[in-house]
């Protein structure tokens, strides 16, 4: 997946609106494969863990969902004493995060991230389908980020 | 898949480190843990049981320098290799750019590492892949073992094609970082043929 500076900013605009008014303290969207795709929020987290979790509890989830004839289960809520997470399917390729505390309410966070996944399903429903035009502009980036890799670069990478 | 995030200027892939049961998966993640450089790594996250089995899998995070701007960025994962845990190991292969096969060279476990590859495969191809085409490493582990069986012997049961293959002992090091670098290679090869 190639995430153009221009997708990022889309992103972040509708991840703040949410943090916003969800009153949350950290939103974050990942790809379902692991990686971070934006992140909003004051929180220090380590959000290459965070990530890498978030895809493997959603996973795991979706492995549950079908053993039980389910086609997914689209939020997880997971409740803690000082914070809780709320997480949300984005389409079919990202997973949205959200960590909130006393501040919000599960019922809140829910409605915010309700009302402005449509608006994140289809930001990232352009994402995917330019990624997936060949020999239009995003598969000439995605590729000339690879074609100018040298045998050299590759080597200088381990010193 | 690679994911290239234009925004942070950085490129990630991921790399799963697959093979039967007990067969050095996370030794080999964990050896590359200790000897990376604090400023060149994540956390160590292992999901594991209380006797230290792999439940779902091990990542680890590591960033090796940047190219042409972009920091490049390898998820190491681990998948549980015993045989019950078949739905975790195909859940893990998703997005995933280049695979390490940790065999393990003992003779009572040959059996297990043809069930191990065989599984991959099938899983690969659950996921739209195909190892034919995947980048590729075959590492021979538990080299020091007295009933480890002759390379030659483990080559012809266990290469499936052109792949790099490497003699290791996970637990002292040996070979771990030479797998780890050919990988890499082959997955940023790849990329760049695509």
């Amino acid at each position: 997946m190639v995430i153009l500076e221009t997708d990022h900013k889309v992103f972040v605009e509708l991840l703040e609106k949410i943090l916003a008014e969800a009153n949350a303290g950290f939103v974050f969207l990942v790809d379902k494969s692991g990686p971070q795709i934006a992140a909003v929020g004051e929180m220090e987290l380590d959000t290459t863990s965070l990530a890498s979790l978030t895809a493997g509890a959603v996973a795991a989830t979706e492995g549950l969902s079908s053993l039980i004839g389910e086609t997914k289960f689209s939020t997880l809520f997971h409740e803690g004493v000082g914070h809780s997470l709320h997480i949300s399917q984005v389409g079919e390729k990202a997973i949205l995060l959200t960590i909130f505390d006393e501040e919000s309410s599960l019922g809140l966070v829910r409605l915010r991230t309700q009302q402005h996944l449509p608006a994140l399903e289809r930001a990232l429903g352009e994402v995917l389908n330019r990624n997936q035009l060949k020999g239009k502009p995003t598969a000439t980036i995605s590729s000339s980020a690879f074609a100018e890799i040298s045998d050299e670069d590759i080597d200088a990478l381990f010193g | 898949m690679s994911f290239i995030n234009y925004a942070a200027r950085e490129i990630n892939c991921k790399i799963v480190y697959y093979g039967p049961g007990l067969g050095g998966k996370t030794t080999n993640i964990q050896w590359i843990h200790e000897k990376t450089r604090a400023d060149a790594k994540g956390k160590l996250i292992s999901l594991a049981t209380e006797s230290e089995r792999t439940l779902f899998f091990d990542f680890l995070p590591i960033e090796l320098g940047t190219i042409r701007g972009f920091r490049m960025r390898f998820h190491l994962y681990t998948v549980p290799g015993q045989v019950f845990y078949d739905a975790s190991r195909k859940l893990i292969l998703k997005g995933v750019d280049g695979v390490v096969f940790v065999a393990d060279s003992q003779e009572a476990r040959m059996d297990a590492n043809i069930e191990a590859v065989t599984n991959l495969n099938d899983n690969l191809k659950g996921q739209g892949y195909d190892l034919a085409t995947m980048p590729y490493a075959l590492q021979l582990n538990k080299r020091d073992l007295p009933s480890a069986v002759a390379l030659a012997e483990l080559e012809q049961a266990l290469r499936i094609k052109d792949e790099p293959v490497f003699e290791a002992v996970a637990t002292t090091g040996d070979g771990v970082f030479e797998t780890l670098k050919s990988i890499i290679k082959l997955v940023l090869k790849d990329l760049k043929s695509r």
